[in-house]
């Protein structure tokens, strides 16, 4: 029997698919766990908060707006720092460079990780092992540091912190999805598409990426809140963007006060602890629903 | 050691080597990168006109970049990695200097992180879904997400500011000028909220990796054997569950020490400890270039380091590793 006829006999045999829709079966997984619909409404308020700023916090979060360091009160809700700036308008406005931050730098580094795993995996050979190499280079660089100096060489700008973190953040997705092709390529459905005759194109498109990709999305939810602890670190040591207002500045300007105004240190510190915890049970969650075979979080946590 | 073990150390040497070759190239193509000229960056930027052509000189910055990079792994090769103007001295003699106090607070927290989390983390999963797994993970779930530097000003509004149980700042006290005994409990005084913020946040991390690898080890065969043959589930727990989970502890602290240094260099900036964060404070504040590429290449070392020592830890603790 040619291939092309056995081709044939299995799309015959083959029921037809239902065409009522049904709720994807990763969908109900992510719904049903409690910490999972905490996480994604807290983010959802975070990402509300940063898109309507200049909404709920009219005042300029660079501009003296009354006397220097007030205690919260029913005008300041969140008090006033050294400057007599608004810790809430701060606070609000700083939600930006966070959420900008943490999402570009997922996305980016995911689609470098996608781009050198799934070449490594496909094409194999020396070009695998060359790029290995080259993603174990960029393991080992310790990616603060790094970005310390690239801060102090070329200035702290959003863009520059964003890139350089792309550019240390990306190694762990590239393994994950090169292990991964290297798995679904010799997976059983993929072996008995590529027997009856389906193109090496084809396989990858409908069968090895739709497989790899759910390790890489979970990896990438999580890299978000890894990054913005990382820019929020860079920020308080005072090499992030001086121009726009972040929560890692406003606790580096903190620090002197603590004695004086705890306010200026609680406020930005509990908005960054609640949005990385936030972030962080959305990613777990993800992982439940799309990985519900090695759903371990601390496992699939990325390097910080 | 057998001669396996020996072959196996030497490969794996020899596959630090690109690896090292490869942070280097990274400095150096920074170096050239950046704007302005690059001797500033080599030689710091408050030298005179001699000092200046005499390193560009050793750097070789009149020649092809090719010779250049050459001359660079050379000096590299040789310490050589430049000189610290706010220290006038050599970059590596600087950071020497600070290693220890760094050190004793690094390795201190982490020896209380991994002692406390193994315990924690094991009964979490012998509870598993009770509401003391409950506490420990939304415990874990907050160290996780804790910003190290946030956590470092909790503790001393709380335990400095306002109980005053504990200094605020410093390694010593100064003024009182300690010696012998009283000098060590002066230390470990000032040591104490430092320690307790990094411990609690590798906690976190610890914690978290022991309960899920027990979890997974629990539904091993082999613990169902030991179960069958009549173990006590004491027994079952340590000697067999316990052990294996150990290994994704071993691996992930191990690969995060890049991670454990940023906390390090964070939480000693807060309490102004005399170590190498406060070293790279200063070095960004006063653009000592040569110094913060110094402690970039030092802390990529340690990395490599960390790693290289986590596999051969690895490797004993698991006899079902081959070295091949």
């Amino acid at each position: 029997m040619s291939q092309v006829t056995l081709s044939q006999t299995f799309h015959e045999t083959a029921p037809r698919k239902a065409i009522t829709w049904r709720v994807p079966r990763w969908w109900t997984r992510f719904r049903q766990q409690p910490t999972t619909l905490v996480g994604l409404s807290v983010t959802l308020v975070i990402v509300f908060i940063a898109l309507s700023a200049n909404e709920l916090a009219p005042d300029d979060p660079f501009t003296s707006v009354g006397a220097a360091l007030q205690p919260p009160s029913s005008v300041y809700w969140f008090g006033t720092d050294d400057l007599g700036r608004s810790v809430f308008a701060q606070v609000v406005h700083g939600a930006r460079v966070t959420l900008v931050v943490g999402l570009s730098v997922a996305f980016l580094a995911t689609l470098i990780g996608i781009g050198i795993g799934g070449l490594a995996g496909f094409v194999g050979g020396w070009v695998d092992d060359a790029l290995m190499r080259f993603t174990e280079v960029f393991q080992v660089l310790p990616r603060f540091f790094l970005a310390i100096t690239i801060a102090a060489f070329f200035g702290g700008s959003v863009l520059n912190i964003v890139l350089v973190l792309a550019l240390t953040f990306w190694t762990l997705t590239a393994r994950l999805l090169r292990a991964q092709v290297l798995s679904v390529r010799e997976r059983e459905f993929v072996v008995a598409a590529r027997a009856i005759g389906v193109r090496e194109n084809t396989i990858l498109r409908r069968h090895v990426i739709p497989n790899a990709l759910p390790p890489a999305l979970v990896n990438a939810s999580l890299l978000v809140g890894a990054a913005i602890l990382v820019e929020a670190g860079l920020s308080f040591l005072g090499l992030g963007d001086r121009s726009i207002v972040s929560w890692g500045y406003m606790l580096n300007n903190a620090q002197p006060f603590l004695q004086t105004a705890w306010w200026m240190s609680v406020f930005p510190g509990t908005a960054l602890l609640t949005t990385v915890v936030a972030v962080n049970l959305l990613g777990e969650g993800l992982n439940d629903a799309l990985n519900p075979r090695h759903a371990t979080f601390a496992e699939a946590m990325p390097q910080k | 050691m057998s001669p396996s073990l020996t072959r196996y150390m030497f490969r794996r040497l020899a596959q630090v080597l690109p690896i090292l070759l490869g942070i280097l190239a990274v400095n150096f193509v920074l170096i050239h990168l950046a704007p302005g000229d690059p001797i500033y960056l080599l030689a710091g930027d408050s030298g005179d006109a001699a000092y200046y052509a005499a390193m560009r000189a050793k750097y070789g910055l009149d020649q092809p970049i090719v010779n250049q990079f050459v001359l660079y792994l050379w000096n590299a090769a040789q310490g050589q990695f430049g000189y610290s103007f706010a220290y006038t001295r050599p970059v590596f003699e600087v950071i020497g200097a600070r290693v220890p106090p760094t050190l004793l607070l690094m390795g201190s927290s982490l020896v209380l992180s991994i002692s406390i989390g193994l315990w924690l983390g094991a009964v979490a999963a012998r509870r598993a879904n009770s509401s003391v797994d409950h506490v420990i993970s939304v415990g874990t779930l907050i160290g996780y997400g804790m910003p190290a530097f946030w956590l470092a000003q909790l503790l001393v509004l709380v335990f400095a500011v306002r109980l005053g149980w504990f200094p605020i700042q410093g390694m010593v006290d100064l003024r009182a000028a300690y010696q012998g005994a009283p000098l060590v409990l002066d230390i470990l005084h000032h040591l104490f909220l430092p320690m307790l913020t990094l411990t609690l946040l590798h906690l976190a991390l610890v914690t978290r990796l022991t309960r899920t690898g027990i979890r997974q080890e629990q539904g091993e065969d082999y613990v169902r054997t030991a179960r069958a043959k009549g173990l006590a589930e004491n027994q079952v727990q340590q000697r067999h569950a316990f052990r294996n989970a150990l290994l994704p502890v071993v691996t992930t602290v191990g690969l995060q020490i890049g991670m454990l240094f940023m906390g390090a260099v964070l939480v000693e900036i807060i309490f102004a400890w005399p170590g190498l964060g406060r070293l790279l404070y200063d070095a960004t504040l006063n653009r000592d270039y040569p110094l913060l590429m110094g402690i970039f290449l030092s802390v990529s070392l340690c990395v490599i380091f960390a790693n290289l020592v986590t596999d051969v830890i690895y490797t004993f603790l698991d006899p079902r590793v081959k070295f091949t």
